[in-house]
């Protein structure tokens, strides 16, 4: 408990209820330049490495072998080595050197050489570099779908929806490693009824999702960890060797793989020695560029807490991105586990690899509810959508997503629901009712599903797994049921995976089965005016969130039929009573009738006359043609007034107490927030004006504070005044006015 | 030098690993139940061809890659996850690395792969990542 009231309340923000550590160097817990990570170095003689990184041959462990033999170009590395660290850094943030100026060079680096590299650059030089190094010209995004109840018609209608979404990959993963079968096929059907020729993945123990992948039920793995010490990568029960053996396996299978690695697993699994968490991410990189993976998902991804807990985390994820893209790999940006509790924080985060932008600026957009991510909570998940689509119209930036309409939306879910229950009924899988189509049509999570026996599902998925039943048996099941499209999208994909042309690096699909990679859609970004730029059709997509709204819409409320009762009768002159002169702005009771907040223009010059009445007032009535301006309008009432004292009256609703004795600008009483004026303060503020022309004082009229209100009527303020400013006549003289109406009193 | 991407630029040439065509995988192919897993897997030669595209584009490690892919193309699943398994840490000993290795060569002509385990022996025998017993 604080003493401070506002040290209790920031106590209670959700950015307190994060885990924040000092520095801790011998359990690993640096992200960056622990005293113990070696100076960069490489000693060769006779063509072999004898020393890297302060390390003597003899002392190599299996990592620094496999990294020697099949990573450095050794060819490259002296005249790599002997370049400055921090010429490195100026050519990455300089638009003027050209990506494969500097991946030429990097390709001669040993993990040291890479992280001193990194410690000359800000966030923003990174961010430049990543702009530059990220292999592919054009960003994407990928999507995590899953369900807990692992329902397949939930799983197909989420994939089918994050496919129309324009994610470019989709990977599930299962709650039992049974279902993974059944799980895989729902993604592979739904993904090709939402957008053709996105790529799916079910993340799964090795050996299961190689299984998998020669099913034809996935198209990508990455699940293909790395980690940074020899310890922990035997403890994940693989090296080197076997990892890269993998990769070839599923390529020679025709699937697209990608490594996983990423900073804190090693300090997490107890086993950093002593190392900073970007020192061993580099030797990560250098591993899996050795295994001739295409490319690699980091950015801490699952333990990106770990990072985020210690000063610069946040840059040294970036930093291992930047890494990566200099590399050559693919990066999938990471942006999937849940890193904060904070909007602000996890929005700021993210901003390091949206605005670069990143082959996939999520390793896993959740493009479900948390409840339902069985990877464990996604930063960014199905409720962000909106919001995720409004930054990308801001910015101008593509962040790989697309708005959706809310039709077009229950169309794909509706359809993949029904294509998967057709795809299970052929296939002799445990039927899928009517009910639960229906549910998944328009189901949110889980939750809005009815339950599904799962020991059914998990004996088919066995059978299913063990038998000779493959996506050929899929295609042809979808075209005798009549979903001969989506049958001919997996086909297509069938027909892809010959062609292996999407096993180069940074490989997705457009919509028209076009490959779009590093090879045929290379990043040439050199400086404004080169490299992917938003504009043309996309930008019109993203500029088309359904919540845009027509201009002409804001207005129309507001227009109304002139006020029969209001009579122009000439050119208005000074006044000589002890009267208050009410003008009105030109459009007010005339092409308007409304104000913002909805009052009739009538009754707001009602409620204006009944309170001058109210305190033995005299009023008249003028309109001002020459100007929209509720100052000017109010200094013209106040100068035609026998008083002195005017009121300036704009048709939106926005008043003014004036007297002639004051500047133009300046005034008695404002009342600026037109929304939350009502009919009782319309009156009031007749009374103040009465009792300031009869020589009394008069308490100001009290308002309400209302923090809000232009955020919300901005867009409407501006069109009705510009519809008020139409009616202009900057030569008409004011206008004398009748209104045939008397107050009650 | 293959024009990339071969589905776009060489279509006609592309065939599966069962040596079919892929202008013959059509839809009405496959409804008439003449299409097999092997006719939608990828022919050893594509994979060739993708490592020439990779090794000419820059990226001389997924080249390699791609090459050790071409040569498995031709072992069965199975026998696939089981020399994985093998190689994971201190599931053989040297000498069963070495025969695995040979056996590759030997049975598919998987010269690269064998090199390669004989490399992984090595390291594994001055590692302490054989098989212990």
């Amino acid at each position: 408990m604080h003493r401070s009231k506002r040290f209790d309340l920031l106590a209670q923000r959700d950015i307190n209820k994060e885990t924040f550590v000092e520095p801790w160097p011998e359990a690993g817990l640096i992200v960056a330049d622990s005293p113990y990570d070696p100076a960069p170095s490489l000693t060769m003689r006779d063509g072999l490495v004898q020393e890297m990184d302060g390390r003597p041959h003899e002392d190599f462990d299996a990592l620094d072998r496999f990294i020697v033999s099949h990573a450095l170009d050794l060819d490259i590395a002296p005249e790599a080595m002997a370049l400055p660290a921090q010429d490195y850094a100026r050519m990455l943030a300089d638009i003027n050197v050209p990506r494969a100026t500097i991946a030429r060079l990097v390709a001669g680096c040993t993990p040291a050489k890479l992280c001193e590299i990194m410690r000359h650059m800000s966030v923003l030089e990174m961010m430049m570099g990543l702009a530059k190094m990220r292999i592919r010209r054009r960003p994407a995004n990928q999507a995590h779908v899953t369900n807990w109840r692992e329902h397949p018609a939930l799983l197909a209608a989420d994939a089918a929806e994050a496919a129309l979404r324009g994610f470019a990959e989709v990977e599930t993963t299962v709650r039992v490693a049974r279902s993974a079968p059944l799980c895989a096929l729902a993604i592979l059907v739904g993904t090709q009824t939402g957008r053709p020729g996105v790529l799916t993945q079910c993340s799964v123990e090795e050996s299961l999702g190689l299984r998998l992948a020669m099913k034809g039920l996935t198209s990508y793995a990455e699940t293909l960890s790395v980690y940074g010490t020899e310890q922990t990568f035997t403890d994940g029960d693989d090296s080197p060797w076997s990892k890269a053996f993998l990769a070839s396996a599923y390529a020679s299978r025709g699937v697209k793989i990608r490594f996983t690695s990423g900073t804190g697993s090693e300090a997490l699994m107890g086993r950093a020695e002593q190392k900073s968490m970007l020192y061993l991410e580099a030797r990560c990189l250098l591993l899996v560029k050795g295994a001739g993976s295409q490319g690699v998902q980091n950015g801490s991804i699952s333990c990106i807490a770990l990072p985020e807990s210690l000063p610069g985390g946040v840059r040294a994820v970036l930093a291992e991105n930047l890494l990566a893209a200099m590399l050559g790999l693919e990066v999938a940006a990471g942006n999937d586990a849940l890193a904060s509790h904070s909007s602000i924080r996890k929005t700021a985060k993210l901003m390091l690899q949206f605005i670069p932008g990143a082959d996939f600026i999520f390793s896993g957009y959740s493009a479900i509810p948390k409840r339902d991510n069985l990877f464990g909570g996604g930063n960014f998940d199905a409720e962000d959508f909106d919001d995720y689509n409004v930054l990308q119209r801001d910015m101008q930036i593509d962040g790989g997503l697309r708005p959706i309409r809310e039709d077009e939306a229950l169309a794909v879910r509706k359809k993949a629901a029904r294509a998967i229950q057709a795809v299970y009924a052929e296939l002799g899988l445990p039927a899928i009712s009517e009910v639960e189509v229906e549910a998944a049509t328009v189901a949110h999570s889980s939750d809005d599903m009815p339950a599904r026996d799962i020991l059914p599902d998990l004996a088919a998925a066995d059978n299913f797994l063990n038998g000779e039943s493959d996506f050929v048996a899929v295609i042809r099941a979808l075209q005798n049921t009549g979903f001969s499209d989506i049958a001919d999208n997996i086909l297509e994909m069938g027909r892809q995976r010959i062609a292996s042309d999407y096993l180069q690096p940074s490989a997705i699909f457009d919509a028209d089965f076009r490959v779009r990679s590093a090879i045929n859609d290379a990043n040439d970004y050199t400086g404004p005016g080169s490299g992917y730029r938003v504009g043309g059709q996309r930008w019109n997509d993203m500029q088309a969130i359904p919540q845009a709204q027509s201009p002409a819409g804001f207005v129309q409320p507001h227009l109304g039929s002139p006020i029969s009762r209001l009579v122009e009768l000439g050119a208005a002159a000074k006044g000589t009573q002890q009267e208050v002169v009410l003008a009105l702005g030109p459009a007010f009771g005339r092409a308007m009738g409304f104000t913002i907040g909805g009052l009739a223009h009538d009754e707001v010059l009602k409620a204006l006359l009944t309170g001058i009445a109210g305190e033995g007032g005299l009023a008249r009535l003028v309109r001002v043609y020459h100007s929209s301006d509720c100052a000017a309008i109010g200094y013209v009432g106040a100068r035609l007034s026998g008083s002195g004292i005017g009121i300036g009256l704009q048709s939106r609703g926005t008043a003014v107490i004036h007297q002639r004795d004051l500047a133009p600008l300046n005034n008695l009483e404002l009342f600026p927030q037109s929304p939350s004026l009502s009919l009782e303060t319309y009156e009031q503020i007749g009374r103040n004006a009465a009792r300031y022309a009869l020589g009394r004082s008069a308490q100001p009229v009290a308002v309400k504070i209302d923090n809000g209100a232009r955020l919300r009527l901005i867009v409407k303020t501006a069109l009705l005044h510009r519809r008020e400013t139409d009616e202009v006549r900057p030569e008409t003289p004011p206008q004398e006015l009748r209104y045939d109406w008397e107050p009650a009193l | 030098m293959s024009q990339y991407p071969l589905r776009e630029h060489a279509a006609e040439k592309l065939r599966a690993h069962s040596g079919r065509p892929l202008h013959e995988i059509s839809a009405e192919a496959v409804a008439a139940g003449e299409i097999s897993g092997a006719d939608l897997r990828t022919h050893a030669d594509t994979l060739r061809q993708q490592a020439d595209i990779a090794q000419a584009n820059g990226f001389p490690q997924l080249a390699n890659n791609l090459l050790r892919a071409a040569e498995l193309t031709d072992v069965p699943n199975d026998e696939l996850l089981r020399i994985y398994d093998t190689l994971r840490p201190e599931r053989a000993n040297y000498s069963e690395l070495l025969r695995l290795a040979d056996y590759l060569e030997a049975s598919y002509g998987a010269r690269e792969n064998a090199e390669f385990i004989r490399e992984a022996a090595a390291v594994y025998r001055e590692r302490n990542l054989l098989r212990r017993a």
